[in-house]
């Protein structure tokens, strides 16, 4: 039920204190309420936007052999695997990584058990129909369903309930300092789940970690993931792991608004544009792969160039072969209008698209795969979908770096237990985005960060609740 | 249809106008997909890329505001995206709906208003209570309250009327979202979604949001069920009435066990209970999810619905006694007030968004021909 007296929260001690209100929060929760134990969930945003990061989410991972829920034919461990290790270039826990893996496959029954339900791949993501499950009506739908699974099971829900910090003495939580409603709270409890994502929401962190720039990046996510107990946890002594100066930014619809703009900034035009800085310069092979395989690293791309933007211009030939964008088009009849409108210098412009197009070589152009048709003589080249841009009207989007998560993470063991500086701490676990970095230590698997919510949500809940049992 | 796609519309752009805004929304969830598998309007949107003014009147239309895709969504208020598809295809919807009427300006004040709707029912009703006192029958049962002829001379235009009306409203509507030539297989696909009300059941059968938030429930499936066939049984039992009366000339008034009995009795119940039903959950429903400032003509018309049905059954119930004018001139007013209303009133939707499953089932099988 949701916390109705503020009062309430410190009047006795409680079995399990979660703070977070996503998705591995909401697992740990429901795992500890069905084990019997008395659950509280600090959930810091209000109610309208519960469930951080998860609510942008649309599906989940999934090891299984043979049909599966949605999920069609079979993608095993293995495969998983190889998946996982190249997305992150071997900056993973094996151990860890094929636990989760293993785990994702009970998971989905699971998953459906409590409320979830699934939908077949979405239009144009049928590449997707045998690894990843859709949520119908995507991360929200499965937040809510959640939330009224642990209501039913009797967990006690606090929203706008800020965990300001964990008090730990000699290995074990004893309270949480929680804020609400103006009021500062004690809350104890016997076990302690930290499932309060990532830090990417404070862009000041973001800056001093990543530089300046980072203040124009826009968050794809949720305000509320400010690190607040990442850092409290760090500043502790707890052991981290992953990157603390990066994070996952993918290449974003630049008019995106700053938080919370979800699945539908992202632009998927790049393949068939050239991309250019405010200078009108290109700066790298727009053709290197299929967009899902290098959304990420334009993030960095473009993060990289001055003032932190890009413009992606193609001509009419290619308007309909990308996923609808949520913005419309900047779209002019010459190349010098679109500069124009785009508040580029015109001629620069022009001179790009000029020697771009003088270096397109003709060629069997395809969309939907490596088509090998690129530019010859041109630096940087374009090495795939290398059309030229010369049939009016041509449009331009811009792009803007999107922060999903950061890296850094708490280090867990495969009982999602966090570490501190002595060691296992007896009663602090960790799931989700706040410990994914002991998994995904670089690069993003489509689904994985569900996936990793998931597995160590649940085995939080159910270690904690043995834990107090 | 391909239109440029410079048409598109800013996310941001939040219009008073019902298409503008409707076109606005639909634009985002196209964008974004995640409530694909709730019901039809999903794949029909994710056809297209850019929406003419009638794609958009036949999303609306097609809509069964089962609201699943607003509980679901990550850009409600306060999102700057502000979404709530459900108003917004509801507001568009009625528009459209005032728009095709026939006569214009007609619907607006029924669709909007329930006190016209009641003034409709006290005139219907003082209609037939000045009817029974000129025109007495020398018939048996109802019809010693008035004469058959009278009966045919008030119901006949009353039925053929808003039926002609309504057939011109359709045109329109069927001109304005670029329906073709209905094939048979269009009509029996928007039967069995029609009659099943397939877009109420969620997608897999866990019900719509209608009237408890975030929680699935059936209830406004089985009330509507019981609404709508409820009314089919009831029209019915009068249509074998009536063929009972010319091809058999078998005159009423009829036992139980006959026809229009079997079918009336039953159906007033439905009906009844459906209207009753209907209105329980409205109560707990929330209204910024239906359309806007015409909820109190939506309210009417289930009353007015309800009414009819139920003064059928005390109709039935009081026969033979001294009560059976009165409550006859009730019940025909209110059947009066609801035939003569169905085009301007909310029954009107019945039509339209039998309509928009037909043009849908045809747009399906069209597309998948090529
Ligand atoms: C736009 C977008 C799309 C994505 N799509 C996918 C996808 O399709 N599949 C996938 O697997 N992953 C996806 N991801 C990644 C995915 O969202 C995360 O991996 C996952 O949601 C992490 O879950 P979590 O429970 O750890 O964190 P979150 O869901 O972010 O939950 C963190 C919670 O902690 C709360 N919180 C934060 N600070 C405090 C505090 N101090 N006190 C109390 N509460 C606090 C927040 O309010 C929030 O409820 C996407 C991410 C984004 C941004
Ligand atoms: S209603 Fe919201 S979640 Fe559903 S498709 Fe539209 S934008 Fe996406
Ligand atoms: S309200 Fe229901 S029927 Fe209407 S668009 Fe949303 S999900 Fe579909």
């Amino acid at each position: 039920m949701t916390l109705k007296n503020p009062k309430q929260l410190s009047a006795g001690v409680w079995d399990v204190v979660i703070a977070g209100g996503g998705n591995a929060a909401l697992c740990a929760a429901i795992e500890a309420a069905e084990k019997g134990a008395k659950v509280l969930i600090l959930e810091g945003a209000p109610k309208v936007y519960r469930g951080g990061n998860s609510r942008h989410t649309r599906n989940f991972r999934c090891m299984h052999h043979g049909d599966l829920g949605p999920l069609i034919e079979t993608y095993d461990e293995e495969e998983f695997w190889q998946d996982l290790l190249r997305v992150t270039k071997g900056e993973t826990d094996e151990d860890l990584a094929r636990h989760a893996i293993r785990t994702s496959e009970e998971c989905l029954p699971w998953m459906q058990e409590h409320g979830v339900r699934f939908q077949p791949s979405l239009a144009g993501t049928l590449s997707l129909d045998r690894t990843n499950a859709f949520f119908l009506g995507g991360g929200k739908a499965l937040v809510n369903a959640y939330y009224i699974t642990a209501e039913d099971l009797g967990v006690t829900v606090a929203y706008e309930a800020q965990v300001r910090h964990v008090e730990i003495v000699d290995r074990r939580a004893t309270h949480m300092d929680v804020e609400l409603g103006g009021e500062m709270h004690r809350v104890q409890g016997r076990a302690f789940v930290l499932a309060s994502g990532g830090f990417q929401s404070d862009l000041d962190w973001l800056a001093r970690a990543w530089g300046p720039s980072a203040k124009n990046f826009l968050i794809r996510g949720t305000r509320y993931n400010m690190g607040v107990v990442l850092k409290d946890m760090v500043d502790q002594g707890a052991e981290t792991v992953g990157d603390p100066t990066q994070c996952h930014a993918v290449a974003i619809d630049g008019r995106a608004p700053k938080f919370d703009g979800g699945i539908v900034t992202r632009l998927d035009c790049v393949p068939f544009s050239i991309v250019v800085n405010k200078d009108g310069q290109r700066f790298y092979d727009e053709g290197e792969d299929v967009w899902p395989k290098r959304y990420a690293i334009w993030g960095r791309l473009v993060a990289a160039q001055p003032d932190q933007v890009s413009y992606s211009i193609i001509d009419k030939r290619s308007i309909d072969l990308f996923m609808p964008s949520v913005y419309p088009p900047i779209s002019a009849d010459t190349i010098e209008g679109l500069a124009q409108q785009l508040g580029l210098p015109g001629n620069a412009l022009a001179q790009t698209v000029d020697e771009f197009n003088a270096a397109c070589r003709p060629g069997d152009f395809h969309p939907q795969k490596l088509d090998g048709v690129t530019t010859e003589g041109l630096e940087p080249p374009k090495t795939n979908w290398a059309r030229s841009i010369s049939e009016p009207p041509f449009y331009a989007y811009s792009l803007r770096p999107g922060v999903t998560f950061t890296y850094l993470g708490l280090k867990v063991d495969k009982s999602a237990r966090a570490t501190g500086p002595e060691g296992l701490y007896d009663n602090i676990w960790s799931a989700g985005e706040m410990m994914a970095g002991s998994i995904l230590g670089q690069g993003y698997l489509a689904g994985f960060g569900m996936t990793i919510g998931t597995v160590f949500g649940r085995i939080a809940g159910q270690e904690a609740a043995k834990h107090v049992a | 249809m391909s239109l440029d796609v410079t048409l598109q519309t800013d996310p941001g752009l939040i219009s008073s106008d019902p298409i503008e805004e409707a076109r606005r929304q639909i634009e985002i969830c196209n964008a974004c997909r995640y409530c694909e598998g709730f019901c039809s309007v999903f794949p029909a949107i994710t056809r297209e890329k850019v929406f003419a003014d009638g794609d958009i009147t036949q999303l609306a239309n097609l809509c069964h505001n089962c609201r699943g895709c607003y509980y679901a969504c990550q850009y409600t208020a306060p999102h700057e995206f502000d979404l709530n598809l459900p108003q917004a295809l509801a507001a568009a919807r009625t528009d459209s709906w005032e728009r095709f009427a026939w006569p214009g300006g007609l619907a607006r004040i029924f669709q909007a208003r329930g006190e016209a709707l009641a003034a409709a029912l006290v005139v219907g009703t003082a209609l037939m209570f000045a009817a029974i006192a000129a025109l007495p029958g020398d018939g048996a049962g109802f019809y010693a309250w008035i004469s058959h002829g009278a009966m045919v001379a008030i119901f006949l235009p009353a039925f053929l009327l808003p039926l002609f009306a309504i057939g011109i409203g359709l045109r329109r509507y069927w001109s304005e979202v670029g329906g073709v030539r209905v094939a048979w297989a269009d009509l029996r696909d928007a039967s069995l979604s029609a009659g099943r009300m397939k877009n109420l059941d969620g997608g897999q059968g866990q019900g719509c949001n209608f009237e408890k938030e975030e929680r699935f429930s059936d209830a406004r499936r089985h009330v509507h069920h019981a609404v709508m066939y409820g009314f089919l049984l009831c029209f019915a039992s009068t249509s074998s009435g009536t063929v009972m009366h010319y091809v058999f000339d078998m005159q009423a008034p009829y036992g139980f066990w006959s026809l229009p009995k079997l079918l009336g009795v039953p159906g007033g119940i439905l009906l009844t209970v459906g209207c009753a039903g209907m209105l329980m959950l409205r109560r707990r429903a929330d209204p910024a999810l239906g359309t806007p400032g015409r909820s109190s003509g939506e309210r009417g018309f289930i009353w007015l619905l309800g009414f009819a049905g139920f003064s059928g059954l005390v109709l039935y119930a009081v026969g033979g006694t001294w009560l059976t004018g009165p409550v006859l001139a009730l019940h025909l007013g209110g059947v009066l007030a609801f035939f003569l209303l169905t085009p301007y009133s909310k029954m009107a939707h019945g039509f339209y968004r039998f309509a928009a499953l037909v043009r849908d089932a045809q747009d399906q099988r069209v597309r998948a021909d090529v």
